[in-house]
């Protein structure tokens, strides 16, 4: 059985024109995948490999240079929830703000809440200084992140359908 | 007279992202007069006569950059627009990209007409989410005006913008990485030359530009070069080798202020200035101990440290323009990004941030990098923790003085952008560090070491 469904396979083929060489569309690939499987499994590596005519090594070592996408034996939790380590949002309480919300999952970063719900992770600065000390959902910044407010946030992301 | 912003005027403006509205404002006007009455070197031309200087971090001038292209190539020729801004407490790019997206694409349509390129890679970091989706959205609207595509407004020049998600890693912010990122490999510089202009994405040539680069072209082109450099600071008549520093800059300000936040400003603004009337000062009541003045890489300014032959002005005084840190020490005016630190923090705890940043973001090419990263951090664990040593404080420094291009011991500037807060906070706060190693005293943050990665 194939470890990626054809829509998705389409979906990485769709970057293909974008380029000159099959090889820039690793990156894009391993975001459609990592974004809908939530990890990037090993099958998941042969198949991306297959399409972009690469060694399957050849996916892997890019892949692990990121330290971005989950690999093997290893999942994203529903949300990602990064809180900025940045010394901007230091200054301003963010790393109170990691410990607190490690002590609020019961987690430490890097791993996934027992209900599978969230993943905490650290980010180095996020770029959104002006609302130090932020956080990241998935993509999207939260500004002026109080303990409070983290809270609240970790609460509506743990009932998220 | 009050100085009206420019890059940022629109940005405040209800739907200041969309096609309707910045064409309302006269946008994509200059774009379509310079194809139907210009020719690509007349592009090239007036950008490089108006003085523009990238303001990525390094300040090269752009339109000299554009001239190291081969003559008569025959193509393809790259853009890659360089939105990967992960240096610490930067985020003006952020906000031209979420707020005016279609001012930073009017610029990369009259660059990429200016050096002849049919195919801009927009590579833009991944925690900008909301930036990338703005950017899609503005292009695609480009798209269907017919602002983008095969033989745009009937002139017969073709240009495809594709936007490339990165994935979180710092070191591909340098042009080299970036591309290598692009071309789906690990991200690791490459030795320079050949340089992108020659060689680059994909080998061919390539331009890499900054954001905040690309909305000064649309201006310069819209305005003239005269309105450019009637902003900013003329060249050092003393050094030969200034370019000087004019037009516009957004100035981010963070940290311990009341109001952090991005202000456009003529070049050449004192950090006093900033903080003082534009970030509404030092928060709680408290005074600057110290400023990062443009990024991590660039060090640390000491507030009270009065400046030489400058009667009653400090390091607090000095103007941010390509000249200005480079005068107390620091490496540059990087990303005219400031870091406000207040009299009650402790410098060991900055640092020790500092560290943790570089060490984690080293891409692990080069060793003296890797290693020497990783081995400031240990120190300024140590340090933090109330264990400090008697010589770390000259290990610190010895090793900060050995990893970098400068000292030839690396590929990119990263370990020179590690070394030099490290070497500045020392020297300028070495009582303070002296008196962390003597009282043994021990950070509230001091922790066990957490292990770093390696990208």
């Amino acid at each position: 059985m194939s470890a990626l469904t054809e829509d998705l396979k389409n979906r990485i083929k769709a970057y293909l024109p974008r380029y000159p060489r099959k090889q820039a569309v690793v990156l894009p690939a391993l975001h459609l995948v990592h974004d809908e499987m939530r990890t990037v499994s090993n099958e998941a590596i042969v198949e991306i490999a297959e399409i972009l005519e690469l060694h399957p090594s050849e996916v892997h070592d890019t892949m692990t240079f990121y330290e971005f996408f989950k690999t093997d034996g290893d999942k994203l939790g529903q949300t990602r929830f990064w809180v900025c380590r940045g010394l901007a949002c230091m200054l301003r309480g963010g790393y109170e703000l990691l410990e607190h919300c490690e002590h609020k999952l019961g987690v430490k970063c890097g791993e996934t809440t027992t209900d599978g719900r969230i993943t905490l992770e650290f980010a180095e600065c996020i770029g959104a200084c002006d609302g130090a000390p932020a956080c990241l959902r998935d993509d999207v910044h939260v500004m002026n992140v109080t303990t409070d407010k983290a809270d609240a946030l970790l609460q509506q992301l743990q009932l998220l359908n | 007279m009050a100085f009206e912003p420019t890059l940022l005027a629109r940005t405040s403006k209800p739907n200041s992202g969309k096609l309707d509205g910045y064409r309302a404002d006269g946008g994509y006007a200059v774009f379509e007069k310079t194809l139907k009455d210009k020719q690509p070197l007349d592009v090239t031309t007036q950008v490089k006569d108006s003085g523009l200087r990238g303001r990525g971090g390094a300040g090269f001038p752009t339109g000299l950059k554009w001239t190291f292209l081969p003559k008569d190539h025959p193509g393809p020729i790259y853009l890659c627009i360089n939105a990967d801004e992960s240096e610490p407490c930067t985020y003006n790019n952020r906000i031209l990209m979420e707020k005016d997206p279609h001012q930073v694409l009017e610029g990369i349509m009259l660059s990429s007409y200016a050096i002849r390129s049919q195919c801009a890679y927009y590579y833009i970091r991944y925690e900008y989410g909301d930036a990338y989706r703005s950017t899609q959205a503005a292009i695609d609207e480009c798209y269907a005006a017919g602002l983008l595509g095969k033989n745009i407004l009937g002139s017969g020049f073709n240009l495809d913008i594709y936007m490339h998600r990165g994935a979180g890693a710092y070191i591909c912010g340098e042009e080299t990485g970036l591309i290598e990122s692009l071309e789906g490999k690990r991200a690791w510089p490459r030795i320079k030359p050949p340089f992108p202009a020659i060689e680059g994405a994909f080998r061919k040539p390539t331009i890499v530009n900054n954001v905040e680069t690309m909305a000064c072209v649309t201006q310069i082109l819209r305005r003239g070069n005269d309105w450019f450099k009637s902003l900013g600071v003329p060249p050092d008549p003393k050094n030969p080798r200034d370019a000087g520093s004019y037009g516009p800059k957004l100035y981010t300000i963070a940290g311990h202020v009341n109001d952090p936040k991005c202000v456009e400003l003529p070049m050449g603004v004192t950090i006093r200035e900033l903080v003082e009337k534009h970030g509404g000062g030092v928060w709680k009541g408290r005074k600057a101990k110290s400023v990062n003045p443009g990024g991590l890489s660039m060090g640390f300014a000491d507030c009270n440290l009065p400046l030489k032959g400058e009667d009653g002005k400090t390091e607090y005084d000095i103007p941010l323009d390509f000249n200005g840190p480079g005068k107390i020490g620091c490496l540059g005016l990087g990303t005219a990004a400031i870091t406000v630190i207040d009299d009650q923090t402790s410098m060991v705890d900055v640092l020790h941030n500092v560290c943790q940043f570089f060490s984690h973001e080293s891409c692990g090419q080069c060793t003296p990098c890797r290693e020497g990263t990783g081995w400031m951090l240990k120190i300024t664990d140590r340090l933090r923790r109330g264990q400090g040593r008697r010589e770390d404080l000259d290990v610190l420094v010895d090793v900060a003085d050995r990893i970098g291009i400068m000292p030839g011991t690396t590929i990119c500037g990263l370990a020179d952008g590690a070394g030099w807060p490290v070497k500045t906070a020392i020297r300028k706060f070495r009582r303070e560090f002296e008196d962390a190693i003597q009282s043994g005293s021990k950070s509230t943050y001091a922790k066990s070491l957490q292990l770093a990665g390696a990208h």
